[in-house]
């Protein structure tokens, strides 16, 4: 269990990179995708030989503003440095590369926000930007990332229980599963706009949980990370993170929670559900059918040596809290 | 329109295609190593070298018929080099994965060879283009005599299954993918000739 309640000093100095070492990091990178590009060879570590026709350069660095948050307590493990959780992200949205989401992002506007929360509910109700805030006692929790491509990270969130606004939002008996809905929003959103950038998939996002997956402590609606507001390549304003379930469950930029009686559609599964079921149980039992599940890489400090490889636990260690959810179910089905 | 280079700058030029091919590579490590590879500096050299091999050995197949078409016959000495350097960024690409995805567990390494189609696809292609590379020498071609040429026709079937392995590695993304395929597809259609004529022989044995 990782939720501990003590100090918050798990974040020491040393593992924190310098917004300017990152940028220029940053910088490094376009360089050698220019020279990459140049040379005809490749489509480097970020960007791809098409790039050079598309203006990747933030507008302006997305402004982050400090939490107030009850701290997390002591985590033994090395976290994943921020510069590394706010660079390398799945947010096809922002592009399907994983430097994209932090370069197209940086002119998102989360203020208006709305956050709807509808359906099978008794009392249906609006978060509107500041609400998310303030609404809920925000607290911080460690937890470990599983991205269904088999890296992992560590990162502090900052948030409140899922289970905390399903409670206030008072569900019908009718309320069997969550959907949940990402901002469509092309003109904001330049995946959605291009097929190519946006990784061919349909938008706007679509995920769901069963309503007592959402109703687990563990469920966290999360608005910040690292101390400050989520930047928009985590998913600002408001996500969702379910730690025991691959990356991609962990919906981002969420502006819909909808009550409703039968399983709903989610993207993953929808593109290939051969691959990506609705439950989505980190599980190193059940491979992806073209990688295995059974070890995962984390992402923390240092370069290309310091990778390390590490066996994937089930539910991604946190079987304590939630294998009883899925007690009597075949997780080999039920993927 | 033909265009000679005099044999006294072709030396010039073979430099300058090292350079080109090895400084990407050279910049690529020592950034990796010093973590000013973005936050995950494995999955980026395993895709820089990749599509780095992939580049190079669609050059060398554009150089027969660019050197026909342009009637620029200087051109086909640079085919072996150039291949050979398709070779190279294809040895990093497999160390890569070796070394530091599966970070020397053989076992997964093994497995994850003969489990996954895309990875099967893509280690045909990866013994092909050794079998090429080591007949690549003017001893070894005299040697072979006419089996050289059978031998290093391969490298269609290398395009081929390299594409493949680039688009079935991918998650959804598969524009980037399609466009290699169609561009592999432009290489062979300028063949097509030499195509043709294998399919008759073979249809008529």
């Amino acid at each position: 269990m990782l939720i501990k309640t003590t100090t918050h000093s798990s974040c020491k100095e040393h593992q924190i990179t310098d917004e300017k070492v990152y940028f220029e990091r940053r910088d490094m990178l376009k360089k050698m995708g220019f020279f990459g590009a140049g040379a005809l060879l490749s489509g480097t570590a970020g960007a791809s030989v098409f790039d050079i026709f598309s203006d990747d350069q933030p507008t302006a660095i997305f402004k982050q503003n400090a939490l107030k948050y009850s701290p997390a307590g002591d985590y033994n493990g090395t976290l994943t440095p921020e510069a590394k959780v706010v660079s390398h992200n799945n947010f096809y949205e922002f592009g399907a590369q994983k430097h994209q989401p932090a370069e197209l992002s940086q002119g998102f506007k989360v203020n208006p926000w709305q956050l709807k929360i509808s359906g099978e509910v008794e009392n249906p109700l609006t978060l509107d930007h500041d609400d998310l805030y303030s609404s809920f006692d925000l607290e911080e929790r460690i937890y470990r990332l599983r991205c269904v491509e088999a890296w992992s990270m560590v990162v502090p969130w900052i948030g409140f229980s899922l289970a905390d606004l399903v409670k206030k939002a008072k569900p019908t008996s009718k309320a069997k599963y969550l959907a949940f809905e990402t901002l469509h929003d092309p003109q904001q959103m330049p995946g959605q706009r291009s097929r190519r950038l946006g990784g061919g998939i349909d938008y706007p996002y679509l995920e769901g949980l069963r309503i007592d997956e959402a109703m687990n402590p563990l469920a966290l609606m999360s608005v910040g990370l690292y101390g400050k507001t989520l930047p928009p390549q985590n998913g600002a304003p408001i996500r969702l993170v379910v730690p025991w379930k691959y990356g991609f469950k962990s919906i981002k930029s969420v502006v819909g929670i909808k009550f409703v009686e039968k399983q709903p559609p989610t993207t993953w599964n929808i593109l290939a559900a051969n691959e990506y079921g609705f439950y989505a149980n980190v599980n190193p039992a059940v491979d992806h059918p073209r990688w295995s599940q059974a070890s995962e890489r984390r992402i923390t400090t240092g370069g290309i040596f310091a990778q390390n490889r590490i066996a994937t636990l089930p539910f991604n260690g946190y079987g304590e809290e939630v294998a009883g959810l899925y007690s009597g179910m075949n997780l080999r089905k039920y993927y | 329109m033909a265009l000679t280079v005099s044999a006294q700058r072709i030396p010039y030029l073979k430099a300058l295609v090292h350079l080109a091919a090895l400084y990407p590579l050279i910049n690529l490590y020592y950034t990796a190593i010093d973590d000013r590879l973005g936050a995950d500096p494995v999955e980026a050299v395993i895709h820089f070298t990749g599509i780095g091999a992939l580049n190079l050995l669609l050059i060398s197949l554009l150089i027969s018929p660019a050197a026909k078409f342009f009637k620029m016959g200087f051109l086909i000495q640079f085919r072996r080099i150039i291949g050979l350097y398709a070779f190279t960024y294809a040895v990093c690409h497999l160390l890569n994965f070796l070394s530091f995805e599966v970070q020397f567990d053989l076992q997964l390494f093994v497995d994850e060879i003969f489990e996954r189609p895309y990875i099967t696809v893509g280690m045909t292609a990866f013994l092909f283009l050794l079998a090429l590379a080591v007949t690549s020498t003017a001893k070894v071609r005299r040697k072979m005599k006419r089996k050289w040429q059978t031998l290093h026709n391969f490298s269609y079937l290398i395009g081929l299954l390299v594409v493949i392995h680039f688009y079935w590695s991918v998650k959804s993304e598969i524009i980037e993918p399609l466009i290699y395929i169609a561009i592999y597809a432009l290489l062979m259609a300028l063949r097509h000739q030499k195509l043709r004529g294998w399919v008759k022989k073979i249809r008529s044995q």
